[in-house]
Formats: structure tokens, C-alpha cells, sequence
């Protein structure tokens, strides 16, 4: 489904030397599966995802989706191709109605009760929030659950979530879990998570660990999580 | 009225017909149409062109419109119109002016209102601007606001200007007394060559009187705005203005705000951003399939809305 090929991003470095931030990445996610992408904060997990929106764009390397090269494709081309993108930061806006972005996200006119169905999903009691702005006056939960529903109100063949756990309460969080099961029964797409929580790297079929722009680890959770989760084992993934 | 006057009409109130309550429509220089009712009178001013709209005491529930259009180029008004509210009445009113100039003269309406609010009384004033036509001549609106707002009575005016307007410059000026409160909402959007200039001076001369200037604009292209946000605390009062704009294109934008505490309790607070459309923003409604234009259309509608 998403096939990441020689995959290198980098930047300038404050002396203007080159820094390697994704260095020949491969990777491959296959059809119908949750994917859950772990490891270390600064280890280049956000860019990964946001060369897979086409936020940033490779130094070299191509990415095919679906057996399609979207490497040269602007954000725009590559959502309507089918994939979305939760932010690690949801953005805020103002004078957009958190009913304009899930109507958007769902791309076609959307009644009131089903803009709320997508936030009840999320927890949030849709008649409270339905005709708020996406501004200031959410807090980052609110947020960042309203960013989530607009990913499922997408429900698009590929959904990647950037730490979506973050400022989440715990209620919430269990709920959370039992939203990305459902997606990922209930349908055929596949889901790629970046996520830090054991719970969510529990319920993923295969799991990739990044660390210093490298994979450092791939292969099913059965596999995978044990080591991570043993202390010292554990410990290699992070060197 | 013509078709091209109903259009304007239809621009400026959201009507597609005449009124209901009180109302005096204004086409090309003259009244053409006039309604009023058992509490509010409308009466032909006999020095100079406009009229006084006369509102009863304790009237409740009713409103007033008073739409100027102008479809002749070359047509230059300047229009007086007072408002006279009694005490207790709870209205609103709804003017604005809509110019379709075809031609290549200048097409020029200058409207002063003047608001004396009475005791205890609530007004919803809305004022919208709107210009058409494919002609050179250029659509000019310069519209005066005076507003008195007597002990305890609560103004809320919302002024639009978003489309077809080439220049304007608008003066609002308030005294707000005892308990008072006066509260502005100006939205406006310029593009092409337009040029908007928009000025408030608020005195809260009462005490626990107070006022919140809100101005949302955005412009693009060759525009240039200039807003001016004054306000004087005489008395144990609160003010607040706020100018938010969007800059776009090789648009021009000044703000500049004024606040002045001529006494120890005033509690005076103002607030300037000017800044184009946040990058993260475009970014985030793209990856919602929008193309990059049509995230800038929705940002900056959501933004005036
Ligand atoms: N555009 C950029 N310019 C400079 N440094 C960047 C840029 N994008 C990411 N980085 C750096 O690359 C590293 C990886 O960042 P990120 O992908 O956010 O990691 P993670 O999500 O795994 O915590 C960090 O050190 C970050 O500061
Ligand atoms: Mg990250």
C-alpha cells in the first residue's frame, strides 16, 4: 500500500553544513494493516510522516502508494489519492467552525448530526462543540481530538497519526483505543500511528522502530514489542 | 425600482422584498418607498437632504430600515439621517448603501447617522456597504456614525464592507454615559486597487460605562486600510479595541490604536495583529484536499464571517 524506497531528508544545519534528518529509509506497509512507528523523541518520526503528506519533501529517494510514485505530488494531490494526516500540533484557526472542518475533511455536505457522529467518536459531546471555533479557546485535548475526527470523517485508504495520545485524558484515551480497533475491523484501510503508548503499540499488527533517522527495528508485534518492552532489551532500540 | 436597484437592495439587507415594519428606501437621490408604523415615524428632514427616524419610548421588537442605492453615474449625495430612540425600546436598525456604477464618473454617497440612543434602551445597528458595476468611475462611500448613548442603554453595530467599495473612509464618534455600553464590529475586505480608512473615537464619559472596538480585515492585492481606534476613559470605565487583519498580495495595512485613561479606574486594553494567512493553516487545509487557493478563499471567509 505505502512503499518508502531510499528515503533521505535533510536539512541545513545552523553552520549550513547538511544534517541527515530521514537517512535511506525502506519501508514498506502492507494493505489492511495498523502500523504503529515508535522510538525515541528527535528520531525523525514526524518527518517521516509529513514526506508521506508531502508537507516535506525528500533530498532523495521515491514513495509509492499503491504502486503509484506520489514523490512529486503537492499535499492537495496526494489527500485526494487517499491519505490523511493527523498533526502531532493541531492547527487553530479563526472564524473556522469546527463543523466547516469536518465538513471539509468529509468532503461532501455533511447534516449537523453527522459532523456530531464523527466527535462523539472521539469523545466530545457534539453539541457543545459543533459550532465553536477551531481557535484559542479549545484546549490541546480538545484539539487534538477534534484533529482525529476529522482523519476518520476523511476515511480515506491510508490515515497516519502523529502521537495522537498527546494531551488526551485517560477516559478518553481508553475510548481512543477502541476507535482506531473499529477503523481498522470496520474497513479496509490502513492506519500508520506514531505513538509512544504501549496500548496503542498493542493493538498494531506490525511495528517499526525509528531512532536517529534509521529503522532501527520492523517486523509484527509479537515480535517487536517484548524487546521494547524489556527493559534492557529494550534498550538497544535507543542507542 | 429597477432590477440592477433590487440586486443592490437584495445585497445590502438579504431582503428580496420590501421590508417589513419601518422602513425608507433611498434610490438615486430621492425616497421612493416609505413605511412606518404606530411607534416609529420617519419624516423628511426640510433644511437639508435626509430624514429624522423617530422612535417611540417603550417600543419593543421592531425594526427599521433605511437601504440607500445608487445606480446613476456621476451621482454625488450627501445624506443626513437621525435617529431619535426613546427610552426603554428594544430595535434594530439596518441601513447600508449599494452603488452600481456602469459609467466612468465617480458615484459618491456620503451618509452621516446620528444615534441618540434614550435611557435603558438596546439597539442592533447593522450597516452594510456594497458596490457593483463594470464602469471606470469610482464607488465612494464615506459614512459618519455619531452615536449617544444615554444611562444604561447597550449599542451593538456591525458594519460590513467586503466587496466592490473603491474607496472609503468612515468616522465613527461616541459618547457612552452612565452604564452604558457601546459594541462595534467592523468587518471589511479590500482587493485591487481599493483604498479603506476607518476611524473610531469613543469618550466613556460615564461611569461603568464601557466599549469594545472589534475590526476584522483583510487586504489583498494593491489595497491599502488604514484603522484608527481611539478611546478616551473619562470615568471609572472599560475599553477594549481589537484590530485583527489578514495581509495579502502587495497589500498595505497600519493599525493604530489610542488609548487614553483621564482617570485613575479606567481600564483601557488594546490589541493590534496584522500578518498574512499563517502557513500551517494553508498546510492543514490541504491535506483535506483543498488546492492552495481554495484553502486561502475559506480561511479568509471564515475570517470575516
Ligand atoms: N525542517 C527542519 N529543519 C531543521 N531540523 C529539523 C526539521 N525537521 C525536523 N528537524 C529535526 O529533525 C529531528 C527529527 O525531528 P522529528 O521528525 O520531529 O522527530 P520525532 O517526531 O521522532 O520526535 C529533530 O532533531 C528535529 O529538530
Ligand atoms: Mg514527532
Amino acid at each position: 500500500m505505502l512503499e518508502l524506497v531510499n528515503l533521505s531528508f535533510q536539512v541545513p544545519d545552523s553552520t549550513g553544513k547538511p544534517k541527515e534528518i530521514i537517512k535511506n529509509i525502506n519501508l514498506t506497509l502492507k494493505d489492511h494493516t495498523l502500523t504503529a512507528i515508535t522510538g525515541p523523541n528527535g528520531g525523525g518520526k514526524s518527518t517521516l510522516a509529513k514526506l508521506i503528506m508531502g508537507i516535506e519533501r525528500p533530498t532523495s529517494g521515491r514513495i509509492l502508494f499503491d504502486g503509484l510514485d506520489i514523490t512529486d505530488m503537492s499535499i492537495t494531490e496526494r489527500a485526494n489519492a487517499g491519505i490523511s494526516f493527523a498533526f502531532q500540533q493541531p492547527v487553530r484557526f479563526k472564524g473556522v467552525k469546527v463543523k466547516d472542518l469536518i465538513t471539509l475533511a468529509a468532503g461532501s455536505k455533511l447534516s449537523t448530526a453527522g459532523a456530531c457522529e464523527y466527535l462523539s467518536k472521539v469523545g466530545l459531546c457534539a453539541r457543545d462543540y459543533i459550532n465553536r471555533d477551531v481557535d484559542g479557546s479549545l484546549s490541546g485535548g480538545e484539539l487534538k481530538r477534534i484533529e482525529i475526527a476529522t482523519i476518520i470523517a476523511r476515511n480515506t485508504p491510508l490515515s497516519v497519526f502523529d502521537e495522537p495520545e498527546a494531551g488526551i485524558d485517560l477516559w478518553s484515551f481508553n475510548n481512543l483505543i477502541k476507535v482506531f480497533e473499529a477503523l481498522h475491523e470496520t474497513s479496509e484501510n490502513s492506519l500508520l500511528i506514531i505513538s509512544h503508548q504501549e496500548r496503542i503499540l498493542n493493538i498494531a499488527d506490525e511495528i517499526v522502530v525509528i531512532a536517529d533517522g534509521l529503522v532501527k527495528a520492523q517486523g509484527p508485534k509479537d515480535s517487536i514489542l517484548p524487546e521494547l518492552l524489556n527493559g534492557t532489551e529494550g534498550c538497544k532500540f535507543y542507542q | 425600482m429597477d432590477q440592477i436597484q433590487m440586486t443592490l437592495l437584495e445585497q445590502i439587507t438579504g431582503l428580496h422584498e420590501v421590508p417589513a415594519g419601518a422602513y425608507n428606501i433611498r434610490a438615486n437621490g430621492e425616497s421612493v418607498q416609505r413605511s412606518t408604523t404606530a411607534h416609529i415615524d420617519i419624516v423628511t428632514k426640510e433644511d437639508k437632504p435626509g430624514i429624522d427616524i423617530i422612535i417611540r419610548p417603550g417600543t419593543k421588537n421592531e425594526s427599521v430600515h433605511i437601504p440607500v442605492v445608487l445606480s446613476q453615474s456621476g451621482l454625488t449625495e450627501m445624506v443626513y439621517n437621525d435617529f431619535h430612540i426613546g427610552e426603554d425600546c428594544d430595535v434594530t436598525i439596518v441601513a447600508g448603501c449599494g452603488i452600481h456604477n456602469g459609467g466612468d464618473r465617480d458615484s459618491k454617497h456620503d451618509g452621516i447617522h446620528s444615534f441618540y440612543v434614550g435611557k435603558g434602551s438596546r439597539i442592533r445597528y447593522v450597516e452594510k456597504h456594497y458596490g457593483s458595476g463594470e464602469g471606470t468611475g469610482e464607488r465612494i462611500m464615506n459614512p459618519i456614525t455619531n452615536v449617544e448613548l444615554a444611562e444604561n442603554s447597550y449599542m451593538e453595530m456591525e458594519t460590513v464592507q467586503i466587496k466592490g467599495v473603491d474607496s472609503t473612509k468612515r468616522i465613527t464618534n461616541a459618547t457612552i454615559g452612565d452604564g452604558a455600553k457601546l459594541i462595534i464590529t467592523e468587518r471589511l475586505m479590500t482587493h485591487g486597487s481599493q483604498y479603506a480608512e476607518s476611524e473610531f473615537n469613543v469618550d466613556l464619559n460615564g461611569i461603568d460605562s464601557s466599549t469594545n472596538v472589534i475590526s476584522r480585515a483583510v487586504a489583498k492585492d494593491d489595497s491599502r486600510q488604514l484603522f484608527l481606534a481611539k478611546i478616551n476613559g473619562n470615568q471609572k470605565c472599560a475599553g477594549h479595541s481589537e484590530c485583527d487583519a489578514i495581509i495579502m498580495g502587495n497589500a498595505k495595512i497600519s493599525a493604530v490604536p489610542e488609548i487614553t485613561a483621564n482617570c485613575v479606574d479606567a481600564e483601557l486594553i488594546h490589541e493590534a495583529a496584522i500578518g498574512k494567512i499563517a502557513g500551517e493553516q494553508l498546510i492543514k487545509l490541504m491535506t483535506l484536499g483543498l488546492t492552495e487557493a481554495q484553502a486561502e478563499e475559506q480561511i479568509v471567509n471564515g475570517f470575516l464571517k
